[in-house]
């Protein structure tokens, strides 16, 4: 029997449906494994974007990678929950026109804090002497003030290929040295510039000012290197740290920053979750009143719709902010559409005359024309307006996308299995009222 | 069915919904042409800092302490029922912080600074989306009607979305200007989110309706029936009104409960899309078909 099929379907969509929302339900416990995520304008915190200058790198993607490390490693060591550090590639996929560094500090409110956790951003380098710079001294009258290209030339070498600094106690003499360890790449372009060089200054550079300029005694392979100067131990600790921080592949530029207070968050949070209750419940309230038993079915159509998309959001993770629950909500109106446009193929079809079982076939097949190209339309859309995204509109595009989907999908699994298992064999008068709908007598 | 001389009212009448649309769109591009875009700092950079007092003092001192700081021109917005809305030009963290002193340290709600070109970025970002979405959403209706070219031409059914697509975006964009002269709403980010989320509704609202005018030529194709034009446009209006309304109505009670519950961020964005769902549904109904048979007649 066909409509034994279909309760047999519908049984076990109801189970799954149960499974889901009791997943919902235990994942929403403190330490659960999949929590929703919230963006920041519903838990509060601040996002910075960096503008990032890659101008000089040659190995653009490899920079930016390396620069989203240590800005991870600055945040942690500052204790921030949940951060979340990405990068964002120029081009056409994304649209920007240059390569940039988004940092999301959530419960971070002190936005001077979180510049100060990004650290302005000191670049480090190393350079050569000009070979004519003695010469060029000697023709300047003394106070002209000289430019560090007027003296150096680049060695090619920057904070990019440094692995970390330390401080170091020479165990001899005693001195505060400054030890330095550079990757693998940085360590043999350190031994050929050393090689070629012996017996001339190394000028170590940060933001522009000469830190020391040792002498070259020898070649150094092996990737590390100490920086000898009259350091007192915390000045030594200084520039460590500014050596760390210095690191930076790249240098970065503000562009955009954003904070939110906890408590606007909050409430957006709460507002928005009633928001959705109370719609929700109107809509529910009207298809029941409109189209009667299926409309009830459309409510638990649309129940399994929420369960099944609050599912995958929690999985993907989507993270969800205000635009995001708007385009969410929306998109709980447009799953009814599917539901409706079948119900009224229904009617029609009910309206020839013919059985309810054979009237709720034909309102399926018939309608699903229509439900697939409108909702191609709302993909399309939704997929342009991730394109364009910043996050607001990324959250928005992402959810009503997802809806779509989502929505088409229970549309013809739930609401098509339900109905079917039903649709009464024998129709009396009571059974015809309840398949009908709207004001029209049959 | 019965198929009466009432039910033709959409089609015969469409003169009279071309000249109510061709109204409200010209009243839009006037708005739009004298008060001009209301744009938010999403736009033309700056920041934006919202403080919440415990007891709010008037909008006039506020202003005026404002004023000291001599950062150019500014706003300041009452926002609930405790917070103020400043918005000034792009401040530096010296700047920032001052403006949050003389204020009297209020609780910062946030603060939000966008440099000029993040904003003239985005300002064109925004214009290709709009374009690409466009320019999609045509070829996908050219490509899905395209078997149906008799005796209107499948693009001529993409030239009608447009039109009705253009419609949807220029009104409310003309009641958004309208509100942004009289009461301050900006011009943001979501705004833009919001048209293209309309942009799409007006689509797949149209196309619901199309559809139904491509199965019903189908239909008398295979009965070998000879059908007036706008006697198919006009029964396939009539099969797709209820769906249409009951969709609106049930989107309607969404987004309603989203403006009257939901949260102030998001306040302007429910209005403005409860605004194109109006003129979205008005539209697939009452000009993208009536258009269709105004092609038509054309051709003859």
């Amino acid at each position: 029997m066909a409509s034994r099929k279909y309760l047999y379907i519908s049984i076990l969509l109801l189970a799954i449906f149960m499974f889901l929302g009791y997943f919902l339900i235990l994942e929403q416990k403190p330490g659960a494994r999949f929590p929703f995520r919230f963006g920041l304008d519903l838990v509060g915190g601040t996002e910075l974007i960096y503008r990032a200058d890659t101008s000089r790198v040659p190995n653009v993607s490899g920079a930016m990678q390396s620069l989203k490390e240590v800005i991870e490693r600055r945040v942690n060591i500052f204790g921030v929950s949940e951060p979340l550090v990405q990068t964002e590639r120029a081009g056409l996929v994304s649209g920007n026109t240059d390569e940039r560094l988004i940092v999301e500090l959530p419960g971070v409110s002190d936005i001077e804090l979180a510049k100060k956790i990004i650290g302005e951003t000191p670049i480090l380098e190393f350079r050569l002497e000009k070979p004519n710079t003695e010469e060029f001294i000697s023709t300047i009258a003394s106070g002209t003030p000289v430019t560090l290209d007027d003296v150096f030339y680049s060695a090619e070498l920057t904070g990019r290929y440094l692995s970390r600094a330390m401080v170091e106690f020479d165990q001899n003499t005693g001195a505060v040295l400054v030890g330095l360890e550079f990757t693998s790449e940085g360590s043999d372009l350190f031994a050929k510039i050393t090689r070629e060089n012996i017996g001339k200054p190394l000028a170590v550079i940060l933001d522009g000012a000469v830190l020391s300029a040792p002498i070259i005694q020898s070649e150094i392979s092996g990737g590390k290197a100490q920086i000898t100067g009259n350091f007192t131990p915390e000045e030594a600790k200084i520039l460590v740290r500014n050596l760390n921080y210095g690191a930076l592949p790249v240098p970065i530029i503000l562009a955009t920053s954003q904070t939110i207070g906890s408590s606007l968050g909050d409430e957006a949070l709460h507002s928005g979750l009633l928001a959705g209750e109370i719609g929700l419940l109107v809509l529910a309230i009207f298809l029941i009143l409109w189209y009667r038993l299926p409309g009830l079915i459309a409510s638990l159509a649309l129940v399994s719709y929420i369960i099944l998309s609050l599912t995958i959001f929690k999985l993907i993770p989507v993270t969800l902010t205000a635009a995001g629950l708007a385009g969410f909500i929306l998109s709980i109106g447009m799953a009814v559409d599917a539901n409706v446009l079948i119900f009224e193929r229904t009617k029609e079809e009910l309206k020839k005359g013919k059985s309810i079982s054979d009237a709720l076939h034909e309102g399926f097949a018939r309608a699903w024309l229509s439900i697939r190209d409108s909702n191609i339309a709302s993909i399309i859309t939704a997929v342009v307006l991730f394109w364009l995204g910043t996050s607001a509109v990324k959250g928005f595009a992402l959810t009503l996308g997802l809806g779509v989907l989502v929505s088409m999908f229970t549309a013809i699994t739930v609401s098509r299995a339900f109905l079917f298992s039903i649709a009464p064999k024998k129709e009396t008068i009571v059974k015809r009222f309840l398949f009908s709908n709207g004001f029209h007598k049959n | 069915m019965v198929f009466t001389k009432t039910d033709m009212f959409v089609v015969s009448y469409r003169k009279v919904w071309f000249i109510l649309s061709a109204i409200l769109i010209a009243l839009s591009v006037y708005a739009i042409f004298v008060y001009g875009f209301n744009l938010s700092i999403d736009f033309k950079g700056g920041t934006l800092t919202e403080v919440k007092y415990g007891e709010r003092p008037t909008q006039t001192e506020v202003e005026s302490k404002v004023s000291t700081l001599n950062l150019g021109g500014f706003s300041v917005r009452p926002s609930g029922d405790f917070n103020y809305i400043i918005r000034t030009r792009e401040l530096s963290r010296g700047e920032g912080l001052s403006l949050i002193e003389i204020l009297n340290s209020p609780v910062v709600e946030r603060q939000n600074t966008i440099g000029p070109t993040a904003g003239s970025e985005l300002k064109s970002k925004a214009i290709k989306a709009i374009t690409v979405v466009v320019l999609m959403i045509v070829l996908f209706v050219t490509f899905a009607f395209r078997k149906v070219s008799n005796p209107v031409s499948s693009w001529k059914y993409g030239l009608a979305t447009i039109v009705a697509l253009a419609h949807d975006v220029i009104i409310p964009t003309g009641i958004f200007v309208f509100l942004g002269h009289f009461m301050g709403v900006e011009i943001d980010l979501l705004f833009i989110t919001g048209l293209l989320a309309i942009l799409g509704y007006s689509v797949h609202d149209t196309i619901v309706v199309f559809d139904r005018v491509r199965e019903n030529l189908r239909i008398n194709q295979e009965e070998n029936k000879s059908e007036e034009f706008d006697i198919t446009v006009g029964k396939s209006v009539k099969q797709t009104f209820g769906r249409s309304i009951n969709t609106s109505l049930t989107i309607f009670i969404t987004l309603l409960a989203l403006y009257l519950f939901g949260s102030t961020a998001t306040k302007d964005f429910a209005l403005l899309l409860i605004i194109g769902i109006i003129i979205g549904t008005y539209s697939s109904i009452f000009v993208a078909s009536p258009l269709l048979v105004t092609f038509y007649k054309l051709q003859k």
